[in-house]
């Protein structure tokens, strides 16, 4: 299995460097270090967000709401930007995190508590949370010139050759192998998904790390706000709109299995890196950027039939599986 | 906390009445509701009660209410279907490249069904044939379908359709009805029928509820999850032909973000979302219900992102209402 999850990976990787190579064909600078780390860079976000929202999925949750948290945690601090410039920077990157935390913690409490489906607590959370940015903002947008110098700054500033924002993902990515693979609650988010009832004999409580699940995903998604903000220097209603959908795809193409259970940080990096890939690859080799859209689909449709054949067989289940309550 | 209990089933000694059940049950509820908002808009605007301004309310839901209708029984049987919104862009766009060949109007209605019947099936035999889990698949061919339409179209529009088109979005049969409202109704009365009087529609409910006895007591499953995508897709394509002769022209970004709203409208309409358990009735009130919302917050100038966080709120109360509920009488019988 472990060798399986492997080659799975190491396909992707493989497809990556292919279109890389490829596209270095039409044009040299492609491949030179320099447009490699832009591309990185690009792809900063949506590595952050998928390795949210592969947490989730993992657990055999859906978290919709991601790119709408995402939008208000960035206009409260946009808000907060251009009325107060004195806050410093980092506590302003702290405030986005924990308003994302707090309101993936507002899904969460509403999967555990009350025994909603993922997918539609989130669906509903993901309107609602787009109508407080226009509430909490009057309608405006927040704008370059109402942004203080620092906080545009923030993801630009260059550290060893590569800006902040990079750094971010990678810090971030760290964070979660660890918490993935060192940590009692990274067992348990893959437990559960792939067995909750065994999940409940081996004393995990499956609600209770579903709501923990949501909140990484959550905060994940607040943190990418403050970035989102600081990068493309706007704050309003529709910033990353639709882009909950980009987030699933990178975690369906790198291989996390909608199903819960399988998924690893590597799985979902690759996932994001290879849509990130693509979409710089397209304008090189003339292919106008309408095709980006076409293109990602079939690539989402491809890796699901690629990563069910490599699955097997799970055997079957007669009777409706019950969670037993604790 | 992690003490082990065994799993209580309550099984009554009888049932409750008919009465009982009619009275308590999620249609009643959505009813109420439904007469609440009728009563609150009409007193809140002098122009709400106006049968012409009500007839214009009924342009805003019936498109979607006519997937809806169809998302209700995929969902039912244990599936869902993401790309409804991507078929109909896709539907319009394949209409419209029938308009630049010079098709007239039957020739564009038949384009719009056969894209919608096309793109439905496709998914279907990505989600029956291949055994994949719908809810990626669609997702996926959603992207993939929208992404066609950007391919023909990039920053162009199709327009300039046949006068003789607007009367499916336009029309009216007689006096306030409108075609597309009449259609609505028929297509409700028929999914009805389709749903709770057929064969059929009893293979969907035995599908959700556990799709391998389903398989084991003779049921086709594999089959019937296919004819209801293909007959999600054809309502897609119809309201693609709605829309479009409503519009009047064709942008790769029509109906985007459709699909979360039907599908909040077959959730809100008491469709377990889990599978199993739904009526068409629900999926007709809640329509309505949605409707009534977005005109009445309409004729009060609130803005319709506003009307979403109302919309959203609706959606998890609605669902959390008889958990509560039936926690708290649970508690109350222990």
């Amino acid at each position: 299995m472990r060798w399986l999850l492997r080659t799975r990976e190491i396909w992707l990787g493989l497809a990556i460097i292919a279109i890389i190579g490829g596209t270095t064909l039409r044009s040299s600078n492609f491949a030179s270090i320099g447009n490699l780390a832009d591309i990185f860079n690009n792809t900063a976000m949506l590595m952050i967000l998928a390795l949210g929202q592969m947490v989730v999925i993992l657990t055999r949750s859906i978290d919709l709401s991601m790119a709408a948290n995402l939008a208000l945690s960035g206009m409260i601090v946009a808000l907060l930007n251009s009325s107060f410039p004195g806050i410093p920077v980092p506590l302003l990157m702290l405030i986005a995190t924990i308003c994302g935390l707090a309101m993936g913690a507002f899904n969460g409490i509403l999967v555990w508590k009350l025994d909603i489906p993922a997918i539609v607590v989130t669906l509903g959370t993901l309107t609602i949370f787009r109508g407080v940015i226009f509430l909490i903002a009057g309608g405006k947008w927040v704008n370059a010139d109402q942004l203080s110098p620092g906080f545009i700054e923030m993801t630009r500033i260059q550290l060893l050759g590569l800006p902040l924002l990079s750094w971010f993902a990678i810090i971030i990515a760290l964070l979660f192998f660890l918490v993935m693979s060192r940590t009692p609650i990274g067992r348990s988010l893959t437990a559960i998904g792939i067995n909750p009832t065994a999940s409940v004999y081996a004393g995990i409580d499956v609600g209770k790390t579903k709501f923990i699940s949501f909140c990484m995903s959550g905060a994940a998604a607040g943190f990418c706000g403050f970035l989102w903000v600081s990068r493309y220097v706007i704050g309003s209603v529709e910033i990353a709109n639709g882009y909950e959908l980009s987030i699933i795809a990178a975690c369906v193409i790198g291989g996390v299995s909608i199903a819960g259970g399988v998924g690893t940080v590597g799985s979902a990096l690759l996932g994001a890196l290879f849509l990130g890939v693509t979409n710089s690859a397209l304008p090189v080799i003339n292919i106008s950027p309408f095709w980006q859209m076409a293109i990602s689909g079939g690539a989402i449709i491809l890796a699901v039939i690629f990563n069910s054949r490599g699955s097997g067989n799970k055997g079957r289940i007669i009777l409706r599986q019950e969670v037993p309550k604790v | 906390m992690s003490e082990q209990k065994t799993i209580m089933r309550h099984i009554p000694d009888r049932l409750d009445s008919p009465l009982h059940s009619a009275i308590f049950s999620w249609q009643t509820l959505l009813l109420t509701v439904a007469i609440g908002i009728f009563v609150i808009n009409s007193f809140a605007s002098p122009y709400f009660l106006d049968p012409w301004s009500l007839s214009d309310a009924t342009f805003n839901f019936t498109e979607k209410a006519l997937i809806a209708l169809a998302m209700a029984l995929v969902i039912i049987s244990g599936e869902i279907d993401l790309s409804v919104a991507a078929i109909i862009a896709l539907a319009s766009t394949m209409m419209g490249i029938a308009l630049q060949f010079g098709a007239d109007t039957p020739v564009l209605v038949v384009v719009g069904l056969l894209s919608g019947l096309v793109c439905g099936a496709f998914n279907g035999l990505l989600v029956t044939g291949l055994g994949l889990p719908s809810i990626v698949i669609t997702i996926g061919t959603m992207s993939f379908f929208r992404g066609i339409s950007f391919i023909v179209l990039g920053d162009q529009a199709f327009k300039g359709y046949p006068i003789d088109f607007a009367y499916f979005g336009q029309g009216y049969v007689w006096w306030v009805i409108s075609f597309e409202f009449v259609l609505f109704v028929v297509s409700a009365i028929i999914f009805y029928a389709l749903l709770h009087k057929t064969n059929f529609g009893r293979q969907i409910f035995v599908i959700g509820n556990n799709p391998i006895a389903a398989q084991f007591s003779g049921v086709r499953v594999g089959r019937v999850k296919f004819l209801l995508f293909c007959l999600t897709g054809l309502m897609s394509g119809v309201a693609a032909i709605l829309l479009t002769s409503r519009l009047g022209s064709t942008r790769p970004s029509i109906a985007s973000g459709w699909e979360l709203e039907i599908i909040t409208f077959v959730v809100l309409g008491g469709v377990n979302i889990l599978g199993g358990a739904g009526s068409i009735l629900g999926v007709v009130i809640a329509a309505f219900i949605m409707g009534m919302v977005t005109f009445g917050f309409g004729l009060q100038n609130v803005p319709g992102i506003v009307m979403s966080v109302f919309t959203g709120a609706l959606l998890i109360c609605v669902i959390a209402l008889p958990i509560v509920v039936r926690r708290f009488r649970k508690g109350a019988i222990e």
